[in-house]
């Protein structure tokens, strides 16, 4: 079958691939790229291991051809963080225990992070709206919406305290402006 | 992993453009839109087309836009669009909770309106791999003859599981429909038939461009609601679409109500000879309807839950939704 020449965009970086159009964005993402981050479950749309984000928003990998992706910013857990460079909603993760066997967690943390980019103070009710097309059979749920609202909670606080050291430089500097006369 | 069959990929920019490639390779072509259901049928193999036509470069049909007092919906648009779009929301409050109530965050960024419109009818028996198709006997929506839910049966049950169906088929919403050198404009109610295979009046070569909202004010309450055994990512074992105006003293001047997931179409309800002209809680004709609602619904053991059970629900799941139109 012909193949085609696609430009993909992933993880910032232009990716060009030669596949057959029956390609899904998830085997070009494994195979062709190497990007294992991205699990492979169902493949039928049913579970949500496949998450990786088009333009920001949550889909599944596996029911996208590769070819209707050309041209998107496609996002997937590798852009996050890895073993050496954790994301800080990785290390709240695996602090929590909110992954165990840990095949489901890329997915979840992009159904997260697409979740956190739009809507920096979810409430509990927001986040499990959120991971609902996320199936997770170890845990039971609990420690995953944990570690999302944990998250937000230190980011708000990590955000408050940055604003106050603004603050402060600027008053500092302004006295020094002053004193300088 | 569960690979996709092999074939021929376009990716046309025009509505014109498809037209004229589903026009040239006649029933060998499928049109592809969010891909949410096509992708799993074809990776089951429940069909195989020569050429996939995917619709996503076609801007034109993407978007809601107002005309003549009326909403129009592209047929492109996400359900994720659907339901978070604040004219939709304001005005047809029953179409943004069924779009809503579709699959997960994951499926609505993807799946589309024209998509959950025309969705492939389901049934335990055929939504399944081909050997485990194969392996009991084919049935007649695969390569086989047979049914196996209905021994004996001369027809396909498998069902309508469109959730927004229901709800555009109550509100007299209308759809466009575009084929090579060709234009019609039909009720949503009209695109369905009764038949788990031929379900849908579509023509060969036709593609769904828009759907037409009717013009706000027509109603005065719409309703919809979802029988599934979860709270989320389940498809209807039973919804319902309504929508009522009333007249001078709450009369109801116009009802209409619709079944949906019981049966391989969307069941329109006589409800306006029950309960045109009576007040919406009136006693007698209330019983009436749901009389013939649990009469007109067909619930068989083709999907999840007892379709005794379903069949008692339709019942219930009419009476609330009348509450519903007046709450």
């Amino acid at each position: 079958m012909k193949q085609m020449a696609l430009a993909l965009r992933v993880n910032g970086e232009e990716k060009p691939v030669l596949v057959s159009p029956s390609r899904t964005l998830l085997e070009v993402l494994r195979e062709d790229l190497n990007l294992t981050g991205t699990k492979h479950g169902c493949e039928l749309g049913e579970c949500g291991a496949c998450t990786v984000l088009v333009d920001g928003k949550p889909m599944l990998s596996c029911l996208l051809p590769a070819a209707q992706v050309e041209g998107a910013e496609i996002t997937t857990i590798e852009a996050l963080g890895g073993p050496s460079t954790p994301h800080p909603l990785q290390l709240e993760w695996a602090r929590l225990g909110a992954a165990q066997c840990g095949y489901c967690t890329p997915g979840f943390v992009m159904s997260a992070k697409a979740l956190l980019d739009s809507n920096p103070e979810p409430t509990r009710e927001d986040i499990k709206a959120a991971i609902a097309g996320n199936l997770c059979r170890c845990t039971g749920y609990h420690k995953i919406v944990e570690a999302i609202e944990n998250f937000a909670r230190q980011r708000k606080a990590d955000q408050a305290i940055d604003r106050s050291i603004d603050t402060t430089a600027t008053a500092v500097r302004a006295v020094a402006l002053e004193a300088r006369g | 992993m569960l690979r996709l069959p092999e074939f021929e990929y376009a990716a046309p920019a025009t509505v014109g453009e498809a037209t004229r490639l589903m026009h040239e390779r006649g029933g060998k072509a499928m049109l592809l839109a969010g891909g949410t259901d096509l992708i799993p049928s074809l990776k089951r193999r429940q069909y195989l087309p020569e050429l996939v036509v995917s619709l996503h470069k076609v801007e034109a049909m993407r978007g809601v836009r107002e005309a003549d007092g009326r909403l129009v919906i592209g047929a492109l648009t996400s359900l994720d669009a659907v339901a978070a779009h604040p004219a939709i929301r304001a005005s047809w409050p029953a179409l943004a909770k069924a779009a809503a109530s579709i699959g997960t965050p994951q499926l609505r960024n993807q799946g589309t309106l024209g998509g959950n419109l025309l969705l492939d009818t389901r049934c335990t028996v055929y939504n399944q791999l081909e050997e485990w198709r194969d392996a009991g006997g084919s049935c007649m929506k695969s390569t086989g003859v047979k049914c196996h839910i209905v021994l004996g049966s001369k027809r396909c049950w498998a069902i309508s599981s469109s959730d927004t169906a229901p709800v555009l088929a109550a509100l007299g919403a209308e759809l466009r429909l575009v084929r090579h050198g060709d234009e019609r404009t039909v009720p949503v109610v009209a695109m369905y038939r009764d038949d788990g295979i031929d379900y849908l009046t579509l023509q060969p070569g036709e593609v769904l461009t828009e759907v037409l909202l009717p013009p706000v004010g027509k109603w005065d309450r719409s309703a919809f609601l979802k029988l599934r055994r979860r709270g989320t990512f389940d498809f209807p074992l039973l919804n319902v679409g309504a929508a009522v105006k009333f007249g001078a003293d709450r009369i109801v001047e116009r009802i209409s109500v619709v079944l949906g997931a019981v049966g391989s179409a969307p069941q329109a309800l006589d409800a306006q000879k029950f309960l045109g002209g009576k007040q919406i809680d009136d006693a007698v004709a209330v019983a009436a309807l749901q009389a013939h609602a649990a009469k007109r619904a067909t619930p068989l053991p083709n999907t999840d839950s007892s379709h005794v059970w379903r069949k008692r629900m339709v019942q219930v799941y009419t009476a609330r939704a009348l509450k519903e139109l007046v709450a």
